[in-house]
């Protein structure tokens, strides 16, 4: 199935919280959809066997400017197509809602973007830091990060 | 007098504590600096906590403040056992976004030099996997293997783990006048060994019990973990990213995927990982067979290469068979020359995640054994 399609159909089900289809050859075209309907979106994209997407292959969060976003890459094995989706939260009040039991891959890789964005994924069973100290502060991947001088008495940079 | 008192104990009444265990950081079966939080009940395993991050050197972060082309020797450092396997997606994903050809002689060789560096990657998981069952002798047969693989690439690109090979658009530099003999030869002492390895190792009896029937991996978990490589073709699914989506040239050659049948055991067990990691080896040789045998001698190596990398405003993500799984990139253009984000999808990174759920109930002897099926380097893991 197409994206265009995917959309579509998202679009008949979902209305609203389907925001728009992005396509730009030859990057990857995606679909920006609503944060609060994130969880039965991609519950749908599971579990209606004429989308099938049982495989998430990628979560990243990104920086922009004044926004955070989710990014989500999914596949399906059997039928072999993909889709991307976006989620846009505000700085402020960076909440998502976790999709960590649609896809179990998605717990460390939400865990991963929460140490280093700082994105909060609500309904997460275990939010806690992965990659950096779990008593480190500040999000390194924000752009206006600054590091500390110091981590327990030990000078940080070098 | 002394009185003599009975006491009546009820043992069904008796309470023992699980006992925490930290494997690691610093430990040789944890394949680098990997903590594992272990909860035991007596010897059999409870749950298990993977701590990471003591390798972490904020690739992301980095990358961001680099050119396109001074990403590469870092990508090179996440899996630094097989990093022209690294190297691959990236500069793919540039070369898509960019709408860049590369010629002929530059796909084939890359796609040579790839295989190569899997089976080199192999052959160290088999070994170590190995030792961390308890057999010697076949690692030291792989690793003498492995360095004739070193040579060739420490011929052809100056470099035995690092290379920097791969640019954008081109190779760093021509291969050598004996290159097709020499990898012939490569070919010819990989089956060779693998013929030992499949006595020494493979079906003897004592790896068979360690091995069999332990941490199975049943497919739809296998799916829902993200599991991908060897971990998900163990578990019996045929998906390989080479013939799945051909990405480079690997539409044009013949060869078939391994997956795990339960030969031994139960399917996706520790063994049935194991084998496909042996298979792929000689899978790969028929590769570089072919692809010695249709590559074209002349041509230049260096002619799409770019002058300034500088690709328009987009992203994508693209993704290659590595031989720990699908590696993938998420590259976002800001049409500057440095690039807006670089995420990188670590396959030893998903693959981990997979860890507490196949080794509870298991002997602790036996998460040696899972742990080292799964073929993790922690370079990758934490980025």
């Amino acid at each position: 199935m197409e994206i265009g399609e995917i959309y579509n159909r998202l679009k008949e089900k979902f209305g609203e919280s389907i925001k728009e289809l992005i396509e730009n050859p030859p990057s990857d075209s995606y679909i920006n959809i609503a944060a609060e309907n994130l969880f039965d979106i991609c519950l749908e994209l599971r579990d209606n066997p004429e989308f099938d997407f049982d495989y998430l292959m990628c979560l990243s969060g990104v920086d922009f400017p004044d926004t955070l976003q989710v990014v989500y890459h999914l596949y399906s094995l059997k039928k072999k197509h993909k889709v991307v989706l976006k989620v846009t939260v505000s700085k402020d009040n960076p909440k998502v809602p976790s999709i960590e039991r649609i896809w179990r891959s998605a717990d460390w890789h939400e865990r991963e973007a929460y140490d280093l964005f700082g994105i909060v994924f609500e309904g997460h069973h275990n939010l806690i830091r992965i990659l950096l100290p779990y008593d480190w502060e500040g999000h390194p991947l924000r752009k206006d990060y600054k590091e500390p001088e110091t981590y327990h008495g030990m000078r940080v940079p070098y | 007098m002394t009185e003599t008192k009975f006491v009546d104990i009820d043992f069904s009444r008796i309470e023992t504590d699980r006992m925490r265990l930290n494997v690691g950081p610093q430990h040789p079966s944890t394949h680098g600096v990997l903590r594992l939080e272990v909860e035991l009940d007596g010897e059999v395993v409870t749950n298990v906590i993977p701590h990471i991050g003591y390798l972490h050197r904020c690739f992301e972060k980095i990358a961001e403040n680099m050119n396109y082309q001074q990403v590469i020797p870092y990508v090179d450092r996440m899996d630094y056992i097989s990093s022209m396997n690294n190297e691959l997606p990236y500069v793919m994903a540039v070369e898509k976004l960019m709408g860049i050809k590369v010629p002929e002689k530059v796909e084939y060789i890359r796609v040579i030099m790839a295989e190569l560096n899997r089976i080199a990657n192999h052959q160290i998981a088999i070994a170590t996997f190995g030792l961390d069952a308890g057999a010697f002798t076949p690692f030291l047969y792989l690793f003498r293997d492995r360095e004739y693989i070193l040579w060739i690439f420490e011929k052809a690109t100056g470099g035995r783990l690092l290379f920097n090979y791969f640019w954008v658009g081109g190779l760093a530099n021509d291969v050598y006048p004996t290159f097709k003999e020499d990898v012939l030869n490569i070919v010819k002492q990989v089956r060779k060994t693998n013929k030992d390895i499949e006595e020494l190792l493979i079906y003897n009896k004592i790896f068979i019990d360690r091995t069999a029937n332990v941490g199975v991996l049943p497919a739809d978990v296998a799916i829902n973990y993200g599991c991908s490589g060897p971990m998900l073709r163990g578990s019996g699914i045929p998906f390989d990213l080479r013939k799945a989506e051909p990405y480079s040239i690997y539409d044009r050659f013949d060869f078939e995927i391994p997956v795990g049948k339960g030969e031994v055991g139960t399917v996706g067990d520790c063994w049935d990982r194991n084998i496909v990691r042996f298979r792929e080896m000689e899978q790969s040789c028929r590769i570089i067979e072919q692809a010695i045998e249709q590559m074209p001698d002349s041509g230049d190596v260096q002619s799409a290469i770019p002058k300034k990398v500088r690709p328009p405003k987009g992203e994508i993500y693209f993704r290659c068979e590595n031989p720990k799984g699908e590696l993938g990139f998420y590259i976002i253009s800001d049409g500057k020359d440095k690039p807006y984000r670089v995420k990188g999808r670590a396959p030893s990174f998903v693959n981990l995640s997979v860890l507490p759920e196949i080794s509870r109930g298991y002997l602790f002897a036996d998460l040696i054994v899972i742990l080292g099926s799964i073929d993790i380097v922690l370079g990758e893991i934490d980025r």
